[in-house]
């Protein structure tokens, strides 16, 4: 492998030249990070920080295996192409021994699959979609946060309690939209047979038509809707719904509603009185999740967003791992992330060694008004283990190894 | 009953916004034959400056006031766009401005997310508008009433102001024939200029007085794009009524389609700009584009020759240069260097369309995301093995190629290139929609190559051997009879035509081929990259591939080529910085200030400058 | 001699109006055949029909007996009709030599081939094309750089360029100055005898008409009023009237230049 000197440096100097972003050269472990940070920024920001703070504490107590653990933060612009270059870049130039990030589901589910035929470890710290696990699961691709079908089915099991018995759903017309009405009927049928579906909306994710949305449900009368929408359209969902009068006397079930990252922007006009999950950090004073929030206080001058405790837990699960695998080998951190518990701010999770998935659960509470913004009120922690098929259903959803 | 009215009023009042916007479109295309896409950005530059001004004027009158203000805003910033990026390239060959507001595009992202930050803001509410009105009985917001009855009134301002005032007479003069607008002895310049600003005032009210309907975030730009431009070309490029009247029908239908056909709010409208363009090629009220009657046609291109000696060796040396890669350069320059020649092949086989041809073809990406869907459907659903994937798909996107040019080129200039976007939009809203074959969104993921190619340096050299064999193809067809015929054919159809060449068919083939080799490009992208997703059919993929195209040189057959090797690295390096779209941006306007004939063109002409040769005869 | 073109009951109106009105006449083999009229007359709309680029409301156009009416002008090249146009269209990013060999591939059904140089096939014959119109020490200009002259020289050149029988020429001299007119019409009646071809052609400059067509047609409001040759047709009252109630003599009336 002895190639010329002189290219090798020039390559290197290249490299340096090109990357204002990377670290220093030295002895660290880095860890690959691949995030939408300009097309997401309202999202990842907050869920970088989270990893910065994570980094700074893990480091001050002596880092993993003797080495500071180090991060490398590269954005994709979104784009699945433009991920797996970066992974490869990551992999084979940076020094990186794993890879984790996204938020967009097929952001995410492209980069298992490169991380599955190439053999290198993948944590998907913040994808929803369930066939990252499931349909499309790979032995070398982890999930950290609650997917999709879990927190469907924690909204099912408020939904069948409620006693509505028409239900009508909004979500936006993409994956993700489509698997979180299809888990939520699939739970809520389960636990409420007689449960009747009597209207299904589909806007084009964030080119909502909102008066038009709103209209349609209200033609079905249903006793009680599920809302997918989010971002922009949620707040013009929940505009022209508060307007025409929409949610009066009814049951809204919203997935994803309660989250800082989408109750906040609503101000003054967040719903009231919708069972959302979300992230009440708020209320989080004692414990692990009080600790985090007050040290995220602490270090940024601003409340943390579910995404920045999702970042927090990410670098805190990578270095469990890399502590329980005693080396930076592929196959050993892969060993290590199977049965893998880690101490979080939402308390203990474990990885499942069936599907891969950690057993991070939600927070399940009521929207309500306070201090002219949304929060949740009468929260629940849902464990994630408990909405999950067992291992030997996850067998027949997974590819046979 | 009662439901049905108050769906068309729901309709009625979502028309507002994309009116304005639209007809500030068609007015500064019908005046200076400029596709502005910078349009977009405009109506969300208004949303912004109309929030923040109305956090500062209190009040009813503040409210209105801030929308006003917006427009005016906006209006300036348009007057700054059209004087310091326009102007300068209004000479350059036709469409070459769709670039220079692409790069517009790039800047204001930037510049808005550094203002005003990444987070969605939500819209104030219009004050004492809060609450419904029952109209029979059904709850109508009042803000959506008090849109309805705006619009008629702007629409008849601006109707009053193009049919009864001087302003309007030149703007209508040069609507129809420029060269009589100098005749007039008006100053042509400004008259731009003011029509400018006026579609971008309306474009910076549209966004402001949708703010209590919604808010201001970043995606704003590219999410009004389309529906305008939709609306633009169903109701006739220039024209304000048609404008009026498709903002109506589009607004109208999503409604009705909301209500009936939930799952088609992807395609409504494209369906319904297909079938408008069927029956009225040129819109509702617009009239046929003349190629060229509008000057912007350019210096007529040099001729081509087969590359000299000197040349060839120089090519030659490079290919080698690559070929030899693996032995200095990491196994991950091995993955950018195939990234950039897929690319180069994509940009190559639009160039040859666009170039060639003279078909601007604004869905190209259909035949790259097409290829790619090709080969990853047979393997997921067929276990097809990836040999037979990677040949097949190629052809399925050459025959949609085909399929697609039969119906599109029944139409020229403008409206050709919109309904090549209208098909490349529907086969993206097919993907994204038909989850259960497509995966939709989630797209196909575990599209590896076989295993004796499954290794980095071993695909590199097999997408040298098709992307590099695929553009050298494409180069010795140029100079074949058939490539000749191609741009007969482009120079002059009718000339074309009475000497016996069947144009039509010249065109098709070329529609076909180009297909072909953009799904081929697609076929290599796919396996090198392990999965697909529908981002590749996407129109921004479209534009990627016409932005180096017209970057690299349209007119010189090199230009597609070296437009994408360029660009690709250069947004390899940038994309590492965070703001690194406004530096995009400035630099593909200074590209089109500094060289109207694209990289090649103009490094022609200067080194042509150098050797001091004054016609068109060199190399 | 032999019929090489002929029209019956040749008609086009459009919606009301009557632009050719019942055309009907013959040319002979080797003739050189002018159609001529005030502005509007319909010469051109005669013309588009005859080459297909209009389809003819009632009537027939024969070639050499076959009936063409309803083709397109692309198949009506393939039978050996040749045409010039008003204003010259050209392939602007070719080279003299190359516009000519388009002609030359297409006549020799080249045109869907991929694999060999155009601008190496049909290159002498192009060349031998050219020289006959005296353009051959300007092949390899650029054509875009022409002067008006040379251009109506080559497209003249192309329009030989597959032997045609027949060659359908529209205002070949407008725009272009007395003297080359004359040259171009000297050339263009060289070649008639030559090669035997026949020219029907529409002429604004009476200097050009008299001095070089064999015979004249002359149409008015889409309607023949007069045929003949030079002498005929100068003192034919008819002709006189109309072209001094349109106010204007047999003399210069260069209004497309």
């Amino acid at each position: 492998m002895k190639r010329s000197t002189f290219l090798r440096g020039l390559a290197v100097t290249a490299a340096l030249g090109m990357l204002p972003m990377a670290g220093f050269a030295q002895d660290t472990i880095k860890v690959g990070e691949i995030n939408h940070y300009k097309r997401l920024a309202a999202f990842a920001g907050p869920y970088k920080q989270g990893i910065e703070l994570a980094l700074e504490e893990i480091n001050a107590a002596g880092g993993v295996l003797g080495k500071p653990l180090e991060f490398i933060f590269r954005d994709d612009q979104g784009e699945p192409g433009e991920a797996i270059k970066i992974a490869e870049e990551l992999m084979s130039r940076e020094g990186t021994v794993m890879l984790t990030g996204s938020i967009l589901s097929n952001v995410g589910l492209a980069i298992s699959s490169f991380a599955g035929e190439k053999g290198y470890v993948y944590l998907a710290s913040e994808p929803l979609a369930d066939s990252l696990v499931w349909a499309a699961g790979n032995k070398y691709t982890f999930r950290l946060r609650s997917s999709t079908h879990m927190q469907a089915s924690m909204l099912a099991e408020a939904a069948a309690e409620s006693g509505a018995n028409t239900f009508a759903t909004i979500a936006p017309n993409y994956a993700y939209g489509k698997d979180a009405v299809a888990a939520f009927k699939a739970a809520l049928l389960k636990l409420k047979p007689d449960a009747e579906f009597v209207a299904e909306q589909w806007p084009a994710v964030f080119k909502i038509d909102a008066g038009a949305e709103v209209q349609a449900l209200e033609r079905a009368k249903p006793d009680a809707i599920y809302n997918v929408t989010f971002g922009p359209d949620l707040a013009k969902f929940v505009r022209e719904g508060g307007d025409r009068g929409l949610f009066e006397g009814r049951k809204v079930f919203g997935l994803l509603s309660g989250e800082p990252e989408y109750i906040d922007p609503l101000g003054d006009e967040a719903p009231e009185g919708w069972t959302v999950t979300g992230y009440p950090w708020y209320d989080l004073k004692d414990g692990p999740g009080g600790d985090f929030v007050a040290a995220y206080q602490a270090r940024y001058d601003d409340y943390p967003r579910l995404g920045s405790m999702v970042g927090y837990m990410t670098a805190q699960t990578i270095a469990a791992a890399l502590t329980k695998a005693g080396s930076t080998e592929t196959e050993a951190i892969r060993m290590a992330f199977e049965g893998l518990n880690v101490d979080t701010p939402v308390g203990p999770i474990v990885f499942r060694e069936a599907d891969n998935q950690s057993t991070m659960g939600a927070y399940v509470g009521t929207t309500a008004l306070r201090d002219g913004g949304g929060v949740m009120v009468d929260w629940a922690y849902k464990n994630g283990g408990d909405y999950l098929p067992t291992p030997e259903e996850v067998k027949a959803l997974r590819p046979a190894e | 009953m009662e439901f049905f009215v108050a769906q068309i009023l729901t309709g009625l009042a979502n028309a507002s916004s994309l009116f304005l916007v639209a007809c500030g479109l068609s007015l500064i295309f019908g005046v200076t034959r400029i596709v502005n896409f910078a349009h977009g950005s405009l109506y969300m530059l208004g949303a912004y400056i109309g929030y923040s001004l109305m956090q500062v004027l209190p009040g009813g009158v503040g409210f209105w006031g801030s929308i006003i203000l917006a427009g005016v805003a906006v209006g300036i910033i348009g007057v700054l766009i059209e004087m310091l990026v326009l102007r300068p390239v209004y000479r350059a060959p036709e469409l070459f401005q769709l670039v220079a507001t692409f790069g517009v595009i790039l800047v204001i992202q930037d510049l808005t997310l550094i203002i005003w930050g990444p987070e969605d803001l939500l819209g104030p509410r219009a004050p004492g508008l809060r609450g419904v009105f029952r109209i029979m009985g059904e709850p109508i917001p009042k803000y959506d009433i008090v849109l309805l009855v705006i619009t008629p009134f702007v629409a008849l301002g601006l109707w009053y102001l193009i049919t009864q005032t001087r302003l309007g007479v030149l703007v209508r003069a040069a609507t129809q024939d420029r060269e009589m607008v100098g005749a007039l002895g008006v100053n042509q310049v400004w008259l731009f200029t003011g029509v400018f600003a006026l579609g971008s005032a309306l474009a910076g009210l549209g966004g402001a007085l949708q703010l209590p309907k919604g808010g201001a975030d970043l995606l704003m730009d590219f999410n009004i794009l389309a529906p305008v431009f939709v609306v633009v070309v169903i109701g006739g490029m220039g024209s304000l009524p048609g404008a009026y009247l498709a903002a109506i029908i589009i607004s109208v239908l999503n409604v009705f389609g909301v209500t009936y056909l939930p799952q088609s709010t992807l395609v409504l409208m494209f369906i319904v700009m297909i079938v408008v363009l069927m029956i009225r090629p040129y819109g509702l009220f617009g009239r046929e584009e003349v190629a060229g009657e509008h000057g912007q046609v350019g210096e007529p291109e040099d001729p081509i020759k087969p590359a000299s000696s000197r040349a060839r060796l120089i090519i030659a040396l490079g290919i080698a240069a690559l070929a030899f890669l693996p032995l200095y350069g990491s196994s991950f320059s091995q993955v950018l260097a195939t990234d950039v020649m897929i690319f180069c092949l994509f940009a190559a086989s639009l160039h040859f369309l666009l170039g060639l041809g003279g078909l601007v073809s604004f869905g190209h990406a259909a035949y790259y995301g097409g290829g790619a869907y090709v080969a990853a459907l047979l393997v997921t659903h067929l276990n097809s093995s990836m040999e037979i994937a990677f040949m097949l798909a190629p052809i399925g996107a050459g025959l949609a190629a085909l399929a697609i040019g039969w119906v599109c080129l029944r139409l020229t200039g403008v409206y050709f290139a919109m309904l090549t976007l209208a098909f490349a939009q529907l086969l993206w809203s097919l993907v994204f929609q038909w989850g259960d074959v497509t995966g939709g969104d989630d797209g196909l993921v575990n599209i590896w190559p076989s295993d004796w190619l499954n290794e980095t340096t071993v695909y590199f050299y097999f997408t040298m051997l098709f992307a590099i064999g695929g553009i050298l193809v494409l180069r010795h067809i140029a100079h074949s009879p058939f490539g000749y015929a191609l741009r007969a054919a482009r120079d002059s159809k009718r000339q074309a035509e009475t000497m016996g060449i069947d144009t039509h068919k010249v065109q098709l083939l070329a529609f076909g081929f180009a297909g072909l080799m953009g799904g081929l490009a697609g076929a290599l992208f796919v396996f090198s990259k392990g999965s697909v997703f529908p981002n590749e059919l996407e129109i921004a993929r479209s534009f990627d591939a016409l932005i180096v195209v017209f970057l690299g040189g349209v007119k010189t057959l090199a230009g597609g080529v070296v437009g994408a090797g360029f660009f690709k690295g250069i947004e390899e390096t940038l994309t590492r910085f965070e703001y690194w779209r406004l530096v995009m941006g400035l630099l593909i306007i200074g590209v089109v200030i500094l060289a109207p004939n694209g990289i090649v063109g103009s490094l022609r002409k200067f080194v042509r400058r150098l050797r001091g040769v004054s016609e068109g005869e060199g190399a | 001699m032999s019929v090489v073109l002929e029209t019956k009951g040749l008609t086009k109106s459009f919606g009301g109006l009557v632009a050719v009105d019942d055309v009907s006449f013959q040319l002979q083999k080797g003739e050189l055949l002018a159609l001529i009229g005030p502005n509007g007359a319909g010469k051109s709309t005669c013309f588009n029909m005859l080459m297909g680029q209009l389809p003819p409301t009632a009537g027939d156009v024969y070639l050499m007996g076959e009936q063409i009416t309803g083709l397109k002008p692309r198949q009506i090249w393939r039978k050996g009709v040749g045409r010039t146009f008003q204003i010259t269209a050209t392939y602007s990013s070719m080279t003299v030599v190359e516009n000519v060999q388009m002609a030359l591939l297409s006549h020799h059904k080249d045109i869907f081939r991929y694999a060999p140089r155009a601008h190496k096939m049909y290159h002498a014959e192009a060349i031998a094309l050219l020289e006959k119109v005296g353009m051959a020490e300007q092949a390899e200009r650029h054509c875009a750089v022409l002067a008006y002259g040379d251009l109506k020289r080559m497209e003249l050149a192309i329009a030989l360029a597959h032997d045609p029988a027949l060659l359908l020429m529209d205002e070949p001299t407008a725009g272009m100055a007395p003297k080359e007119r004359v040259a171009l019409m000297q050339l263009t009646a060289d070649i008639v005898e030559d090669q035997q071809v026949s020219v029907l052609f529409t002429e604004h400059d009476m200097d050009v008409v008299f001095a070089h067509a064999h015979r004249i047609m002359v149409l008015n409001r889409g309607a023949l009023i007069a045929e003949g040759d030079a002498g005929e047709i100068r003192n034919n009252p008819l002709v006189q009237e109309v072209y001094l109630g349109g106010g204007t003599l047999f003399a210069e009336e260069d209004t497309h230049a």
